[in-house]
């Protein structure tokens, strides 16, 4: 650290002091799929190029404040941040703007904002307040409540409906509870169920995809989203027609893809929503498998760092931010790339760090952010 | 869980489910990677090929449709291009309120309606269908201006047919149509289906149907990328149309046009064939039609009036009706007995004006009889008598077997379709023909009839038409046919319909001259006299009159309903010594053939020898160029 009485200004010094707060492997990870981020950009959607760059500025300094905030700091403002976050929720169910069949918006005043977006990170950041909070005293009630603080915008989000974005917050606050130490014995029970209600959806597709058929607890438009997955073709001009596409660009972009700017699916207009939630398919169309390895190995790397820079948190309330965050990077670019390659349902997720959208842009590198908080304050606070 | 435990112990538990953590997100990409595998390396063709499909589309070039012409380079059939405005009923919400919309804009008849309803039953939803043809200028310009209100509606530029000679020849031409579900079924079993794609029309009838093949061309493609939307980005590569192969006509426009007109408004028929070839110079069926109604759908009220009119314009007149020859009948008659030895030229019969035959009287047209009459006067004079009895010796069996190998009751393989066998009576005709034992059987009294061309005979004027041509040939029979020759559009390199002589029939010279000389004896002496006289070339010819209805004794009367009058006939060639046309006339309902048939042949025969046009636009008033000869009664 630079002294502060050392007034002579010196470049080099100056640099290392800004860049200090940062985490050099992560912020080269982001880096990396950012640069992968402009580059499918300039072929995808080069008229977006110039917000694209200043989403990454703003996103850059969005992460930089954040891991220049210490962790003890984002304790004291989780509880504020969770109740804020339901309280627009509320205001949402209430007096939400409404597009394309769903209230997800809020109008106030100044700008449009998406409460739920806000929650993807206040969750963990609550619920590792939380058990940091009964560190030493734990209970098994403590789970419920935890649970109790989970469902409560989920519930809401997943009302709205925003099935993608409940599905991230409730991961989100999930992984909290998996790192808080909950029982096998109820993760596996679940896990399994899970697993054989998936796997009986999908055995048992032709009968209940039938269209008089309803689904307990889900809208219409999602039943319709999983049995275009079990069977693209029955829609093949309507749902399922981005997942074939998606997957015709895919399939289509062999080993070494079609090259940069030559994927005849992205530019012919087959591919849906090419720039957002399908730029996946781009990738692949023109760079190919080795494209989405290289992809696929980026995301590993910065999984990896995460989980690294969790084991070695100080605190309680570090290890399960750090690893809740590094699961939810996870889980947005496997649900995403599963969705574009036909193995899961379309749910609104983006590619992380590589989809264009300014607010998940955000709300990403907040959590890079915070990481990169953990990791530099690893040494501060002795337990 | 334990509430209790130590700080290790949770930094333990903790780091294990880090790592069970980093496990499964493993596995969760290796799934991932597993399927991009899958996608992009196991079924990368599949997928390629779908990609290609996806953005490769085959874009139908359609060929010029090759053009008709008369032997002297009228054209008969024709293209222009025109504007016109399509509906796709599947993709317009409200067929009715659009239509409303679009009548503000370009005219549109209750006729468009109707024929779009009419097209809309026979097509399938997704195609577009003509609302409006050949569009104004200033109507385009107004469509184009408001085209975004109507998505669904097209303005195409497309290739028209156009008949320019209107009613004269279309029989001939036929025309060509939109393409229905039979025509569809033959394309697909000539295995032809690709090269219509994108072609709407098809020849119906005629020519335009019989030289489908030639005159359609093939048709081209382009490959062009389209986008999501269907809408071409840029053309990748192009296989340019093979336009239709231009006709060029036997048939003789002005010749047609005279014979045509010579017809008034009566209904009949008529065939000129040039003897040497084969060559068809008039085939003329009245009442004609205009082709140009059907090009496009023809209005249901236009059908409705063409096919339930009494005249029957859409028949054929000239193939496809058969029709006892009558009189003209004499002349294969006498030939035959002469080939056959049953007569001689001098051989006369006392003629007392009827033939008992079995207790049946039969009649000769002239009351007391021709007295003597031999070969010559039994055609000039067209004596019935001199016939019943030849009939009776020869036996219907030699009739037949004769007078068949003129081409009778055998269709003649014109070059278009629709003709009909015709009737050649024989025994064994009439066994096929009837079902029950006792109508089956063959009555002498029945052979005495078809000696004067009545009775079951039956034949078309293609075929009467043929047979003179071929006894005006010396025996020497060719196919009629109406191409001449075939033009590649392309390089204007000709395919000649060659003259193809079916077969020759031996004639001894005599006999020829015998018959030929009584031909040309008609019109200078005999029932053909009125009408040619004054002509400038030595015509051959005979009359005849066909009974449609028998008078039971009583005497003829223009009083008859018209209907159940007899159809005139003629047949004829000319030159004399060396023809160049040989012809057969019908005029239904007509009366006596020297009467209404006769000056018909006259007035083409005039044109055709000598250039010769009728006087004035009035062609029922033939007569005006002579009127001395003194027209025996048949």
């Amino acid at each position: 650290m630079a002294r502060v009485s050392d007034f002579r200004f010196d470049p080099r010094k100056w640099l290392l002091r800004v860049l200090s707060p940062l985490d050099g492997p992560l912020a080269l990870i982001v880096l990396a799929l950012m640069g992968f981020s402009t580059v499918v950009m300039v072929s995808a959607s080069p008229e977006r190029l110039d917000t694209l760059a200043l989403n990454v500025g703003v996103a850059m300094v969005v992460m930089w404040v954040a891991a220049s905030v210490p962790p003890q700091r984002m304790m004291t403002i989780a509880l504020p941040l969770y109740v804020l976050g339901v309280v627009l929720l509320i205001g949402v169910a209430l007096f939400g703007d409404v597009s394309k069949g769903a209230r997800r918006w809020l109008n106030i005043g100044v700008a449009r904002i998406q409460p739920s977006e806000l929650m993807k990170i206040a969750m963990p950041l609550m619920l590792a307040w939380y058990f940091q909070s009964r560190e030493g005293v734990l209970r098994v009630r403590d789970f419920f409540i935890a649970a109790g603080l989970l469902l409560l915008p989920v519930g809401l989000i997943a009302k709205q409906p925003d099935l993608g974005t409940a599905i991230l917050v409730a991961a989100a606050g999930f992984y909290v509870l998996f790192f808080a130490g909950l029982t096998w014995r109820l993760i596996l029970p679940v896990a399994v169920v899970g697993i054989v209600a998936v796997a009986s959806i999908v055995a048992m597709g032709d009968t209940i995809c039938q269209p008089d058929v309803q689904w307990p607890g889900l809208r219409d438009y999602q039943k319709h989203r999983v049995c275009t997955l079990l069977d693209p073709t029955s829609d093949p001009l309507g749902k399922g027609f981005h997942i074939i596409q998606s997957t015709i660009a895919i399939g289509s972009g062999g080993v070494i893809g079609k090259g940069w700017g030559n994927g005849t699916q992205t530019h012919l207009d087959f591919l849906p929503e090419r720039h957002t939630d399908f730029i996946f398919a781009v990738l692949t169309e023109e760079f190919g498998l080795a494209g989405a390895a290289v992809l696929v190995v980026l995301y590993i790397l910065l999984i990896f760092r995460g989980l690294f820079i969790a084991a070695g948190a100080p605190t309680l309330f570090s290890r399960l931010l750090a690893g809740a965050l590094t699961l939810i990077f996870f889980t947005y670019a496997f649900v995403n790339m599963g969705m574009v390659s036909g193995i899961l349902p379309v749910v609104g997720v983006p590619l992380p760090f590589v989809s264009y959208g300014g607010t998940a842009l955000v709300t990403l590198c907040l959590g890079i952010g915070m990481l990169m908080s953990i990791q530099r304050h690893r040494r501060r606070v002795g337990t | 869980m334990s509430p209790v435990r130590t700080p290790e112990q949770e930094l333990a538990r903790f780091r294990g489910r880090l790592a069970v953590a980093g496990v499964v997100a493993l596995v969760c990409f290796g799934l991932l990677v597993a399927r991009f595998f899958y996608l992009q390396v196991l079924r990368y063709d599949y997928y390629s090929t779908r990609a290609e499909d996806n953005r490769i589309s085959l874009v139908p070039i359609v060929p010029n449709r090759g053009l008709i012409t008369d032997r002297n380079g009228t054209v008969l059939a024709r293209n222009y291009s025109a504007y016109t405005l399509e509906i796709t009923p599947s993709k317009v919400a409200d067929l009715e309120a659009t239509i409303e919309e679009l009548s503000k804009l370009v005219d549109i008849l209750p006729k468009d309606r109707k024929r779009l309803k009419k097209l809309m039953d026979e097509s399938k939803s997704f195609e577009s269908l003509p609302i409006r043809n050949r569009l104004s200028d200033e109507e385009v310009a107004r469509f184009i201006a408001q085209r975004y209100r109507f998505p669904g509606v097209e303005l195409k530029a497309r290739l028209f047919r156009d008949y320019p000679m209107g009613n004269f020849a279309s029989h001939v031409i036929g025309y060509i149509g939109r393409i229905n579900d039979r025509d569809l079924e033959r394309i697909e079993e000539n295995e032809d289906t690709a090269n219509y794609r994108g072609t709407d029309h098809i020849g119906k009838a005629g020519l335009e149907k019989s030289y489908e093949r030639e005159l359609h061309g093939v048709t081209g493609f382009e490959e062009v990328e389209v986008d999501s939307g269907g809408r071409a980005v840029r053309a990748l590569r192009r296989t340019p149309a093979v336009p239709g192969n231009n006709l060029i006509l036997t048939v003789d426009l002005k010749l047609q046009e005279i014979a045509e007109k010579a017809f008034g408004n009566r209904r009949g028929a008529l065939v000129a064939i040039e003897p040497g070839s084969g060559g068809v110079l008039a085939l003329v069926s009245v009442p004609t039609f205009d082709p140009n109604l059907f090009v496009d759908g023809i209005a249901p009220q236009d059908w409705d009036e063409l096919n339930n009119s009494p005249n029957h314009p859409m028949v054929n007149r000239a193939l496809n009706g058969a029709y006892p020859p009558g009189s003209t009948f004499k002349p294969f008659m006498a030939l035959a007995a002469l080939m056959t030895g049953k007569r001689t030229p001098g051989q006369a019969i006392a003629d007392p004006g009827f033939f008992d035959f079995g207790g049946h009287h039969f009649r000769d047209d002239k009351a007391g009889g021709h007295g003597m009459v031999d070969m010559y006067r039994s055609i000039v004079h067209s004596c019935d008598t001199y016939y019943y009895k030849l009939a009776n010796d020869m036996g219907i069996d030699l009739i037949a077997q004769s007078i068949g190998q003129f081409g009778f009751g055998t269709r003649t393989g014109i070059d278009i379709e629709g003709e009909s066998n015709g009737v050649l009576p024989s025994p064994e005709w009439k066994k096929r023909r009837f079902k029950k034992p006792e109508q089956q059987k063959w009555y002498g009294g029945e052979t005495i009839s078809i000696g004067i061309g009545q009775g079951y005979n039956a034949y078309t004027m293609i075929q009467l038409a043929h047979a003179t041509a071929t006894v005006a040939a010396g025996g020497v029979m060719f196919k009629p046919h109406l191409v001449k020759y075939i033009e590649s559009a392309k390089d204007g390199s000709r395919r000649m319909i060659e003259p193809q002589p079916i077969k020759t029939i031996p004639i001894k010279p005599e006999h020829l001259e015998t018959i030929r000389r009584s031909m040309v004896g008609v019109n200078r002496e005999g029932t053909g006299a009125r009408a040619f006289a004054g002509a400038g070339y030595v015509a051959g010819g005979k009359t005849g009159t066909a009974q449609v209805f028998s008078l039971k004794g009583g005497k003829y009367s223009s009083r008859i309903t018209e209907r159940l009058r007899d159809h005139a006939l003629f047949i004829a060639f000319a030159p004399a010594d060396k023809p160049t046309i040989a012809l057969a006339v019908l005029v239904e309902n007509g009366g006596f053939g020297a009467e209404s048939a006769a000056p018909i042949a006259r007035q083409v025969l005039d044109y055709y020898l000598l250039g010769k046009l009728p006087a004035g636009v009035a062609p029922e008033d033939p007569g005006a160029e002579g009127g001395s000869g003194d027209g025996a009664g048949e």
